[in-house]
């Protein structure tokens, strides 16, 4: 079972080339998810006590605004990394998200891999490398959206 | 008894003496063949391209005096009719107008119909262009014919252009001919343009005090115009450069060129080399501009040039156009041909904005495109020598001096071994 | 002194839709128009007497609104289907123009010209191709094109960007793609509530393709700083600098090489491009003001 996880998680593109005896680090975290359409994945304010590594299936970003219902802020399909609020204290979820299709996921326990984070610097450091890089990676798109670039786009 | 052209063709590649009748006949002979002979006048204070039926026309005793952002004529009241160097408007001009109208339509309820409007085919002749002219027409060739598209306007009014090149004699401060290669001589520009003969005929003017063989020569039957003086000693040696240049000569009294007529040549082109005002470092230039992009003089001349185009405006090569739809009231619509600048805003312009916003940038396009980007474009460079952009400079930018400027200052210049002389 | 004539005659028989000189349209009639999404509008072109141009994918039409002036526009439309589509947006004098005209109405044309996508080269190779906003429209015909190779010639992948749902054009093509076994995914800025599709850059739909990266050729087409950003990320990706076509634009004005208008660089857009292999160019789209 755990060897299985393993090999899931060092499938997911966020820990691509991952050591398997590092791989199996993080399975001993994580366990399988599947969620059906429309499930509520992530609630804005909800504890942040694991994060999910896609596999299959899209889930939405969103925010709700009365009135105005779900804002869909960024959809996230497989091989993405669903949720990054469980890194940082005070560990809550800044948005809700939900998914679109059926979901299949690894659900990896925030303090459990924490904890191992803490106790192994090395990893810890990969691990943060890791997320950065995710991070950097939804920031540039979320600035380059930012810019409009199809309000103004080509030519006369 | 000196030979004359009765008795001895002359062919493609002789050297002959004329005098100043003989040049005065082969002008008017071009005009009777139904040329429309267009050459150096004085207008405005400059010497530009003008309508020439005869040698009485041309800057007799007109001398020029230029430097960065200065150009003046003297009259010193002599004889030399080629005593400057160049004027601001070169026969770009006269090939490539400033302002043309393309098409003509007319909207008839649904129905539009384009009419092309040409002018009249008459050939044209050039006469007495410098050698610097000749190469600048040769680099237009290159963009306005070379391409896969070519400017069917240029190529009707370039197609069967008499050109009578004036080699140089008298560079101005500002001349760097034989830097680019394409002065003072006329054969010296050979580089730009594979054509089976460059030019019809080219003369240099001779003013000594030693009688001439031409002046004693006798008429010949020629149709030689008697209203103008010869002068002892003022003569041209002729290099005959096509068939119909020599079958011209054949009209005016002509000689086979002496040794010392040759040697006369020599030693005005050899003296006009020796003192041409400026020069440029050609070696591995387009290279060496293209990686320095980025370099801080940019900024420096833009700190100066004003963005005024004038450079773009007297530049025999630059050629930029803009198009402009001109309506009138009966629904008639004409497309106006007319030349751009890159220094204006609106030439680089796309739906967001001008894409080169800084006068650096403007600056950098324009000195890059003649010095390094034409090479890519058009397997030649833009620049022919002339001065005119320094000149013209209203705040006198000087183009070999910004381009040593950027040699000097060339990061990679200790390394660029590999790189200089690519070009 | 020099042969022109040799080099008119090529210019009559490439350049030029009239048969007459490179610069003077060749009056068409609008056969058909479609709005698109708000601001975009197509325009299908026939010639009042003769064939359509002969085009490729990529190439680009110089399109006279008489009275108002002229403007590059791709060409929309598939090869061979004896109309010349265009889809324009609203953005300038003449395109204003170009958006307003209706059927029956004259629009003159010059072309096709510039560089095309390649899409003949393609057989066998899978293409990957993104695109943004308009930019898909010199893309459409490509696209159809590489979605009816023979199946087995290669995968066809299409990543799509848009500002929001209701300006996606050509939505119905895009079922079309994907029925004839294109993997299509579309992918927008903001989309109101109800929108199931993706919301993100295009660049987030590229791992959802499944392309031979390194034996890949990407097609991409949109603003440049989008290209620039696509590009960047399919390298990442593993796909070859030199296998990723984009579509440049500068300031067009006559489509031939001779106005001087579209440089960048080395390069004449209308005569070089518009479309160049991001390897070659890539160091021109990082100079400001070039």
């Amino acid at each position: 079972m755990i060897e299985e996880l393993a090999e899931l998680v060092g499938h997911h593109p966020l820990f691509d080339g991952l050591p398997a005896d590092v791989a199996a680090l993080v399975a001993g975290c994580a366990r399988n998810a599947a969620f059906g359409p429309g499930e509520l994945v992530l609630a804005e304010g909800g504890v942040a006590d694991a994060f999910y590594l896609l596999r299959r299936g899209r889930v939405t970003l969103e925010v709700h605004a009365p009135g105005r219902g779900p804002l869909v802020i960024e959809t996230l399909g497989p091989g993405s990394v669903l949720g990054m609020s469980w890194l940082f204290p005070p560990y809550r979820w800044s948005f809700d998200a939900r998914t679109l299709e059926p979901v299949g996921a690894i659900s990896v326990d925030a303090a459990c891999l924490r904890d191992k984070a803490e106790a192994d610097p090395a990893f810890g450091y990969e691990l943060m490398k890791r997320l950065g890089a995710v991070l950097l990676g939804r920031l540039e798109a979320t600035r380059i959206r930012l810019l409009d670039l199809y309000g103004h786009d080509r030519p006369d | 008894m000196p030979r004359v052209a009765a008795v001895d063709p002359v062919r493609v590649g002789d050297s002959v003496t004329i005098g100043v009748s003989g040049l005065d006949g082969l002008v008017r002979e071009l005009a009777a063949r139904g040329y429309k002979t267009v050459g150096p006048t004085v207008r405005d204070g400059a010497v530009v391209p003008g309508p020439v039926s005869s040698v009485a026309q041309l800057p007799r005793g007109v001398h020029d005096e230029q430097a960065p952002g200065s150009y003046r004529l003297r009259h010193e009241g002599d004889d030399e009719l080629f005593g400057w160097a160049v004027g601001p408007a070169s026969y770009k001009g006269v090939l490539f107008p400033a302002e043309e109208t393309l098409w003509r339509a007319r909207r008839d309820g649904q129905d539009a119909g384009v009419d092309e409007v040409r002018d009249a085919r008459r050939p044209l002749a050039i006469v007495g262009a410098r050698p610097c002219e000749l190469a600048a027409l040769e680099v237009l060739d290159r963009v306005l014919l070379g391409g896969p598209v070519v400017d069917d306007r240029y190529a009707a009014r370039r197609e069967g252009a008499f050109v009578l090149v004036a080699e140089c004699g008298k560079p101005a401060a500002t001349c760097f001919c034989t830097s680019m290669g394409t002065g003072p001589a006329a054969a010296a520009s050979a580089s730009v343009s594979p054509s089976e003969s460059r030019f019809d005929l080219a003369i240099a003017e001779i003013v000594d005090d030693e009688p001439g063989a031409s002046d004693e020569r006798p008429d010949a039957g020629a149709q030689v115009s008697r209203d103008v003086r010869v002068g002892p000693g003022h003569r041209f040696v002729v290099t005959v450069g096509s068939e119909r240049g020599a079958s011209l000569l054949e009209h005016v009294a002509h000689v086979e060129a002496s040794a010392a007529d040759r040697a006369a040549r020599a030693g005005v082109l050899a003296r006009a080399a020796a003192q041409m005002g400026r020069s440029l470092d050609t070696d591995g230039l387009a290279p060496l501009l293209a990686r320095n992009i980025d370099s801080p003089r940019w900024q420096d001349v833009a700190q100066r040039c004003l963005s005024c185009g004038n450079c773009t405006m007297v530049c025999p090569t630059c050629f930029c156009t803009d198009v402009d739809d001109v309506t009138d009231l009966t629904g008639a619509v004409e497309r106006r041909r007319h030349w751009a600048s890159c220094f204006d805003l609106a030439h680089s312009f796309m739906h967001g904005g001008p894409v080169r916003s800084s006068a650096a940038s403007r600056y950098r396009q324009w000195a890059t495109h003649k010095l390094s980007t034409w090479h890519d474009q058009f397997g030649t460079s833009g620049c022919v020598g002339c001065g005119r952009c320094i000149a013209w400079c209203p705040v006198g930018i000087d183009i070999t001096e910004e381009a040593a400027a950027i040699r000097a200052s060339d990061v990679e210049a200790a390394g660029a071994g590999q790189t200089r002389g690519e070009r | 002194m020099i042969a022109p004539t040799e080099d008119a005659g090529r210019a009559v028989a490439d350049g030029a839709a009239t048969g007459t000189g490179a610069f003077t349209p060749a009056p068409y009639r609008v056969v058909e128009r479609r709005v698109e999404t708000d601001g975009v509008v197509s325009v299908a072109l026939v010639p009042d007497s003769g064939e359509p141009v002969a085009w490729r994918p990529g190439q680009f039409n110089m399109l006279t609104v008489f009275g108002v002036g002229e403007v590059a526009i791709s060409m929309s439309g598939v090869p061979g289907e004896g109309r010349l589509w265009h889809t324009v947006r609203d953005v300038g004098a003449v395109s204003h123009a170009l958006c307003g005209t209706g059927v029956g109405d004259v629009v003159g044309v010059r072309g096709a010209y510039g560089t095309a996508w390649g899409v003949e080269e393609l057989d066998g190779v899978d293409v990957v191709v993104v695109a943004g906003g308009i930019g898909l429209a010199p893309l459409r015909g490509a696209i159809s094109l590489l979605a009816r190779r023979p199946s087995g010639r290669g995968r066809l992948c299409v990543a799509l960007g848009a500002r929001s749902p209701d300006q996606v054009i050509f939505a119905e093509d895009l079922e079309i793609w994907r029925e004839l076994g294109a993997e299509v995914e579309l992918t927008v800025d903001a989309a109101a509530p109800g929108w199931t599709g993706s919301v993100g850059l295009v660049t987030a739909v590229l791992p959802q393709l499944s392309f031979d990266a390194g034996r890949a050729v990407a097609l991409v087409c949109g603003p440049e700083i989008m290209m620039r950003i696509v590009a960047r990320a399919l390298v990442d990706r593993g796909v070859a600098a030199d296998a990723i076509r984009v579509s440049l634009e500068r300031n067009m004005q006559c489509g031939v090489g001779l106005c001087g208008h579209c440089q960048l660089g080395p390069l004449l857009i209308c005569r070089d491009g518009p479309v160049r292999a991001y390897g070659e160019i890539a160091h021109l789209l990082g100079e400001r003001e070039r």
